[in-house]
């Protein structure tokens, strides 16, 4: 397989393997999970996982086991998850969910989703390129709900502007290291006078350190409909948390849908590869007919991430070469396929691209 | 007459202990980066961190693939966001650039920038200057230490050189008042040298030094040295496990070459560093193989020690790329990384002691290219036990 590559990386050379935490999550992610894994032995890449079954609608969510994941997660750095479905019922328990746990608890504070025309998936718009990036400690996700007169409910909505500033720069700093020109903010300023009016302060005021990326801000009813008639004017976008979901799904179902757009968390010292627009797709278990591209470019991403760069490209080039070829598609891209037959195909094509 | 009298009332006011005591407490939150409050943007995400580098001119480029290739084999995460800054494009604004990026990413690596004296305005500064005085780089840093496997007329020499960098005699200050009479101003001040002399002090704390040397020409120029000694010897107070004394420049150097393990931690106006930081590198190997770099109370640039660009052996594949792989693994002890930075430093001194590769410099005849293979080879196979080595992270060295 690595003929084409001068060398191995170095952690191979050692016959080491690295250590990843995974979570399977609800769903299609164990599915999903186990087309990675078996991509990964055939690509022959030195990584180990170490799995965590944590589930917040089957109860599997203990102190206790969030705990185990937290410390797996902070030790190993990086983490490749699936999705942890979130249900809409209330039993007068936690207001925060699993998934908002785990984000703060590790303080995975940016969220970045690549939404990308992919070859051999027509859709609508051509050449989508776009970076949507997405506060996700804060904001309308506060979890700071009360009832103070039964029929009121109150609910807070938090931006401060440590976050704000934190995400702005983030945002900058990755449009820098990627090339990018341009980063526009997403706010409802006009409304929101306080809350988005200081989000969209902070981003113009870190804005100015960056005096080669081009700066603007859209209100986010505009940017929705923008990004549905023209996407082709977006290139890095920068929000707060509820935008930034809304918006993330938009712009997934722009380039063919949850199933191929990728998407990962960072916080300072760690990051977790999870798909772009995080469904479950609950209906669809125990059918193999799940999308496996988004979490197999997820992964590569991981592999680039961690400087296995050979390995990082190896799955990336099979993964585009399959989805050219537009042989084999999966039934959300009007194909016929399964999971199992995209998998193998995938590993049909490493290091033939 | 009145010279002397102006002398002694200004040392008068030195001596009185309370104003500078004051000035001093007032300054000692920002001299110190590591025990300032406000907290450090580092542009730090998912564990990867973006660090600014500035290649430079002459042998630049080259020890900066160097340390790019190393930090690829030994899986570093880090990322550079490189800035293109060389004598011959200064006027298209990337001076300004590079400013920018290192005020974004608070640490830079960085190689020396060629200042073509010739087509330079008497007005205008070299690129060096201008991203010292703009980032207010006050403190350069020089570690001094024998290398095993070089061998020198010295061993185990360790010594730290602590330079004030933003006044003295490199302030642009020269008039010819009239015809044939050039006045040069040598500018001290209580503020910076209080600021120089407590950076210094806490350094040696920090590290566990238990000497700091002040170097001066106090007898001769007794206003300007005299302050900056004054200053030195108010800080000294309040750090009394560390032990102070004073020398003359001119002796320093002799004592230098003849004796110098006698010094530890040693700190000096601007000229007077540019000249003992030489004689310092000469000592140890010369300037291929010491680092240093160049602090504010917010950014840090990390370099060689001696600023010169080695035009004279660009591109022939025979630069010693020791300085600037020492200087990276400083800048990743201090960016938190260190684990990653004893690999490197530990790599470069087994590929110089063990395998002895030597370039020209050191009297051998290997290039450039077999020390940094040399030293790939060896952080490949230790790479993986860093990766997952879980034993607490040391205090920050620089």
């Amino acid at each position: 397989l690595f003929k084409n590559f001068a060398k191995k990386p170095a952690e191979t050379q050692s016959g080491e393997k690295l250590r990843v935490t995974m979570i399977p999550g609800d769903g299609v992610g164990p599915e999903l999970m186990y087309s990675v894994k078996e991509v990964f032995t055939a690509a022959d890449v030195p990584i180990q996982f170490e799995e965590f079954w944590v589930s917040e609608v089957q109860d599997r969510c203990s102190d206790e086991q969030i705990a185990e994941l937290i410390h797996s997660v902070a030790k190993n750095k990086v983490a490749l998850k699936g999705i942890l479905a979130t249900p809409s019922w209330f039993d007068m328990g936690e207001l925060q969910s699993v998934n908002m746990n785990i984000r703060k608890q590790l303080d995975l504070f940016a969220n970045v989703v690549r939404v990308k025309s992919l070859p051999g998936i027509t859709t609508r718009h051509g050449a989508i390129d776009i970076v949507v990036i997405r506060e996700q400690t804060e904001g309308e996700y506060s979890a700071l709900e009360h009832e103070s007169v039964p029929g009121v409910v109150e609910s807070l909505k938090i931006i401060t502007r440590v976050k704000s500033e934190r995400i702005a720069k983030f945002a900058f700093d990755y449009a820098t290291k990627h090339g990018r020109n341009k980063v526009t903010a997403v706010h409802k300023a006009n409304i929101m006078k306080l809350a988005d009016g200081m989000f969209l302060d902070s981003c113009r005021e870190v804005a100015k350190l960056y005096p080669k990326i081009k700066f603007e801000a859209m209100i986010v009813d505009n940017t929705c409909m923008q990004l549905a008639s023209h996407p082709s004017q977006f290139d890095v976008m920068v929000m707060p948390n509820l935008y930034g979901n809304i918006i993330d799904n938009l712009a997934a179902g722009l380039v063919g849908g949850a199933g191929v757009v990728p998407g990962e968390s960072y916080s300072p010292d760690c990051v977790v590869f999870e798909t772009g627009a995080r469904h479950p797709f609950a209906q669809a278990v125990g059918r193999n007919i799940a999308n496996p591209t988004a979490m197999l470019m997820c992964a590569a991403n991981m592999l680039h991430h961690m400087n296995l760069v050979a390995h990082a490209k190896l799955v990336q080039d099979a993964l585009l070469k399959v989805l050219r070829d537009g042989k084999i598609r999966t039934t959300d891209l009007k194909g016929y396929a399964t999971t199992t037959e995209f998998t193998a195909a995938v590993i049909n094509n490493l290091g033939k691209a | 007459m009145s010279l002397t009298r102006t002398a002694s009332s200004v040392l008068k006011k030195c001596c009185d202990l309370k104003i500078l005591h004051r000035a001093s407490s007032s300054l000692s939150s920002s001299s110190d980066p590591l025990s300032s409050t406000t907290s450090r943007q580092f542009a730090l995400y998912g564990g990867r961190q973006t660090v600014t580098l500035i290649p430079g001119d002459g042998i630049g480029p080259e020890v900066s693939d160097a340390v790019r290739k190393i930090f690829l084999s030994a899986g570093v995460p880090v990322d550079f966001e490189e800035v293109n800054v060389t004598s011959s494009n200064l006027r298209s604004g990337s001076c300004e650039d590079a400013l920018v990026s290192i005020r974004r990413n608070e640490v830079a690596l960085k190689g020396n920038i060629e200042t073509n004296v010739d087509e330079l305005d008497l007005d205008e500064k070299s690129a060096n200057v201008i991203l010292r005085t703009k980032l207010d780089l006050f403190a350069n840093v020089i570690k001094v230490k024998s290398i095993p496997g070089i061998i020198t007329r010295h061993n185990m020499i360790d010594i730290r050189l602590i330079r004030e960098n933003t006044e003295g005699e490199y302030s642009n200050l020269e008039h010819e008042g009239v015809p044939g009479v050039v006045e040069s101003l040598k500018i001290i001040t209580a503020k910076n040298s209080l600021r120089i002399a407590r950076f210094a002090f806490e350094y040696a704390q920090r590290n566990g030094r238990k000497k700091v040397t002040a170097v001066h020409k106090a007898n001769i120029m007794k206003l300007s040295d005299g302050l900056f000694l004054q200053c030195c010897r108010e800080v000294a107070c309040d750090f009394p496990d560390i032990e102070f004394e004073d020398m003359i420049i001119d002796n320093t150097t002799m004592q230098m070459v003849s004796n110098p393990y006698q010094f530890d931690v040693m700190v000096m106006p601007n000229l007077y560093g540019n000249i003992l930081g030489n004689v310092c590198c000469g000592l140890v190997g010369g300037p291929g193989v010491v680092a240093g770099a160049n602090i504010g109370s917010k950014h840090r640039v990390f370099e060689t020690a001696t600023r010169n660009t080695g035009k004279s052996i660009a591109g022939l594949n025979i630069a010693n790329p020791s300085a600037f792989i020492f200087s990276s693994s400083h800048m990743l002890k201090y960016i938190g990384l260190h684990k990653y930075a004893s690999l490197i430093s530990q790599a470069l001194v087994d590929t110089l002691q063990l395998d002895r590769i030597h370039t020209p410099d050191l009297g051998g005849s290997h290039t450039t290219s077999d020390v940094v293979d040399a030293v790939c080879k060896r952080v490949e196979s230790q790479a993986y036990k860093v990766r997952y080595d879980q034993t607490p992270h040391k205090q920050h060295g620089w």
